[in-house]
């Protein structure tokens, strides 16, 4: 090694693997993570890249460590990059502490910013000595795996596993790569080069790998879903191909529509016929699917849409990331109408919110939208497997009598749902105004009995409202506001400030609000909302619906997640600005 | 007005007397009680227009949904209960303006709906402008030097695309229109019946009298499952032919290729999540 000595890792270290988009770093990062979490490692794991099919730069970040992980860092340990761009594409991250290993010819030539220490490694050359550039990533993958000390027995098992059917040709040649990277690793691990301190816990056994798009299409199983129909569009597609996956094995229908009007419209068809239907999409695609809100709203159609945000207007930055929507969703659909947002942070939150958006949806017959974005989406991470218990969600539907009507009205504005071809009943509804019956109406009385009738259920919504969590002492001076895929990255990143009379309030929930949700910001005397968007829209949110603002923002748009480092740096700058009123 | 199973009795219709569109019901509700269609099993889906307030005036479920948008409803409510009846239902701006693409879309996936579009070449709810199928040289408030666009053909382009059934009707003919709507419920698979039809308020120009005597049967030698044949005869705009352009049976529907009623025909309501399933699928990727 260039600058001698023992470079030691005790308890987590980070792990970026670069490279062009093609140079197969994708598997690297399924491979690694199924090895280290085998071993007992728990593994978080976030991607950022271009929107392009081959070249570029793209980063994977693993994080490995000896205890549970749940949110990703600007810092870099270990550094595999694939090529000399990938090496100037995360520079910034680079410190002296950060230990490079690549191919000579990536190492040499220009100067390396950060004074990082580097360790030449043959990846590349050891894949072409195989025969093919394009066994790299096997190559490196083996070197994770020996630099873990993972056996080579379990290591070639994973790799075969990846070469199967057609593939299965290249399975031989795959795991001598992987056998070769891992040599290189013992040997240096072995002349005492480095030091991999992070013990497995046998607990990690009972854990799943689980990335987000996996948890929302999960907790759509797990709330019944049975009809998914969308138009393809990063970075919600994810969701898409789960469900298709799993739609022969559960009995769910999917339909790539034509444009996403049509997908939002078939689940609205879907839902009256009798099915728990969702839409996934993205901004753009949302934007178009907006009118069927507010046909949702006014058929009182249950719908659930899953909206991963990117960053906007328009195309924006299709595979980045944002929470620029929350404005998009809660004000979708001309007119005024009853809808609840979801946010989740964790992958356990998007099985039990996406879940609960089917029963919410179900129950009050309204729109229920659950918001992720493209980092929450394409992350991975070591969690307990869910139990989801042995009882299927049942549909609120009833068999209708003769003299059913579709729109009866009732004291909480809820009336009993029922489904063509079930009952003696005539299941009636309408875009227009209508009656109770639900043939349309221009009456002036009727109209206002049925706007009264839709809002009146955001009695029992806001009742039933996910409550912000609170991190932190009860008795805080200052509050940090969360909401979303920022959660984790956040309550790390206060945790390790131990800043003192700081707590976190978290919201899993951004609309309506919990009623409890003035009571926690009138307490503080400072508030700080940190949102990966421009313009503060959540803290806009609170200020209109509790009057309490937040003077301090830490706002982020440039497309990419906060880290937990970066997020410790702006709660120290705090006590350098004057304190808030 | 008769007083068959669909009839709602006596309330207000928005229609101007004298609409094309009393035909097309009539005729409609006649056909479905030939065919034995019960109320609570057909489901009419329409869009925006006055001849999407059809369904309103039928007694029958009722989904009338957004402008243009009737058909991937039609298409989700036949797909999650197959026992039902779909017939999408509304005007020529609906279907082939706002609806465009669904229409071409619908008629790719097959599904076993009907879709019947009243086609009276103007915007009759808006008050006049001109639709897909105007006419070339049709003067109108917003059109004020008179259309320029070459009429959409709702035939060709179906047929073009294999529709399995294909067929034109006049509101002004209701005997042979029963007949089509009549084979076109009773066939499997997505059935078009575009229907000639006067505006009495809108267009003074396609009268009734314009299409007597701008309309032909196709002759009784006509075969309609060539398709070459079909779209020559759907090119043709004047005369226009009447009748069944094409027909294609035994083409698989979309419900079938979903492969969801293979094993089992209850329709979604009556099905229920396999939550044991899902506790597997999640167990199967711990390390036990």
């Amino acid at each position: 090694m260039s600058q001698g000595g023992i470079v030691r890792f005790e308890d987590e270290l980070t792990l970026t693997l670069c490279g062009e988009a093609g140079h197969g770093i994708q598997s690297v990062e399924l491979l690694a993570t199924a090895l280290l979490k085998d071993s007992g490692r728990y593994v978080f794991s976030t991607k950022e890249f271009m929107s392009r099919i081959r070249g570029g730069s793209n980063s994977t970040t693993i994080r490995v460590a000896s205890r549970p992980v749940d949110a990703s860092l600007y810092r870099i340990d270990i550094l595999i990059p694939f090529d000399r761009a990938a090496l100037d594409h995360v520079r910034r991250r680079l410190s002296p502490e950060t230990v490079i290993f690549a191919d000579e010819d990536t190492l040499t030539g220009k100067e390396i910013p950060g004074n990082p220490v580097t360790i030449p490694m043959p990846f590349r050359k050891t894949a072409e000595e195989l025969g093919n550039v394009l066994y790299t990533n096997m190559v490196a993958s083996g070197f994770i795996a020996g630099l873990f000390s993972i056996d080579e027995k379990t290591l070639a098992a994973r790799v075969r596993g990846m070469f199967t059917g057609e593939r299965s040709s290249l399975a031989d040649v795959n795991v001598e790569a992987a056998r070769k990277g891992s040599e290189s690793a013992r040997r240096l691990v072995g002349a005492g080069g480095i030091a991999v301190e992070i013990p497995g816990d046998p607990a990690v056994h009972d854990y799943i790998s689980i990335n987000g798009a996996e948890a929302v299409g999960l907790g759509a199983l797990a709330g019944g879903c049975d009809f998914v129909s969308s138009y393809p569009m990063s970075p919600s597609t994810a969701v898409l191909v789960f469900m298709a996956e799993k739609a022969d094995q559960f009995g769910v229908i999917v339909e790539q529509a034509e444009d996403e009007i049509s997908a939002a419209n078939m689940v609205i068809g879907a839902w009256y016929a009798g099915a728990r239907a969702m839409v996934t999409t993205s901004g753009g695609g949302f934007a178009l699917m907006e009118e069927t809100v507010g046909l949702a709203g006014m058929l009182e159609s249950p719908l659930v849409v899953h909206l991963a945000q990117r960053p906007g207007p328009a195309t924006g930055l299709p595979t980045r990331t944002e929470q620029g929507d929350l404005n998009l969703a809660l004000y979708s659909g001309h007119g005024e109408f009853p809808r609840i947002l979801l946010a989740p942070g964790t992958p356990l939150d998007a099985i039990e919110l996406t879940q609960k958006a089917f029963s919410l949806a179900d129950l009050y017959q309204i729109p229920v939208f659950v918001l992720t974005d493209q980092y929450f989406i394409d992350s991975s991470w070591t969690i307990p497997a869910p139990r989801f218990g042995e009882n299927a969600p049942r549909l609120r539907i009833v068999e209708t009598k003769g003299d059913y009507r579709r729109y009866r009205l009732t004291d909480e504005g809820i009336s009993p749902r029922g489904v063509p071809g079930w009952g003696e009943g005539l299941v009636v509804v309408d875009s227009d105004e209508h009656d109770e019956e639900g043939h349309i109406t221009e009456n002036h009385g009727v109209r206002v009995d049925m706007v009264d009738k839709r809002l009146a259920k955001y009695a029992a919504v806001r009742q039933d409202a996910q409550a912000p969590e609170l991190y932190g002492p009860e008795d805080y001076d200052t509050l940090i506001i969360s909401w979303g895929s920022t959660g984790p990255i956040v309550r790390e990143a206060l945790r390790r400030i131990r800043r003192p009379g700081t707590s976190l309030l978290h919201f899993r929930q951004v609309y309506p609000l919990h009623p409890k949700t003035p009571e926690y910001l009138g307490k503080a005397r400072r508030r700080v909302m940190v949102e990966g968007n421009a313009t503060a829209q959540f803290e806009r949110l609170l200020r209109a619906e509790t009057g309490y603002g937040a003077r301090d923002r830490i706002l982020k748009y440039d497309g990419l997640q906060f880290t937990v480092d970066e997020l410790v740096q702006k709660f120290e700058e705090l006590d350098e600005s004057e304190v808030g009123k | 007005m008769n007083s068959g199973r669909f009839d709602m009795g006596s309330i207000d219709v928005a229609w101007c007397p004298g609409c094309g569109n009393f035909a097309i019901l009539n005729t409609l509700k006649a056909a479905l009680e030939e065919i034995g269609i019960t109320p609570t099993k057909l489901v009419m889906v329409s869009g925006i227009g006055q001849a999407a307030k059809i369904p309103h005036y039928m007694k029958c479920n009722v989904f009338n949904g957004l402008h243009g948008r009737a058909l991937p409803a039609a298409t989700a409510i036949k797909a999650v209960n197959p026992g039902l009846t779909v017939i999408a239902e509304s005007g020529d701006g609906d279907m082939y303006g706002e609806g465009g693409n669904h229409f071409l879309h619908a008629i790719r996936r097959n599904p076993d709906i009907t879709n019947i579009v009243h086609n009276n070449m103007v915007y009759g709810l808006t008050k006049g402008q001109a639709s897909p199928t105007s006419r070339r040289g049709f003067v109108t408030p917003v059109q004020v030097r008179g259309v320029s666009e070459e009429p959409f053909n709702p035939l060709a382009v179906a047929i073009a695309q294999k529709a399995t059934f294909v067929a034109r009707g006049f509101a002004g003919d209701q005997e042979r229109l029963k007949e089509l709507l009549v084979r076109a419920v009773s066939h499997r698979g997505y059935a078009l019946v575009d229907i000639l039809q006067p505006c009495v308020s809108f267009n003074k120009l396609n009268t009734f009298a314009w299409f007597r005597e701008h309309t032909v049967s196709l002759p009784s030698s006509h075969d309609p499952t060539d398709p070459v044949e079909a779209f020559r005869r759907a090119m043709e705009d004047d005369p226009l032919p009447l009748g069944v352009f094409y027909e294609e049976t035994g083409r698989p529907i979309f419900e079938e290729t979903l492969g969801l009623y293979e094993r089992s025909d209850l329709p979604l309501f009556r099905r229920e999540r396999n939550m044991a399933e899902l506790q597997r699928l999640v167990d199967g990727k711990t390390g036990r």
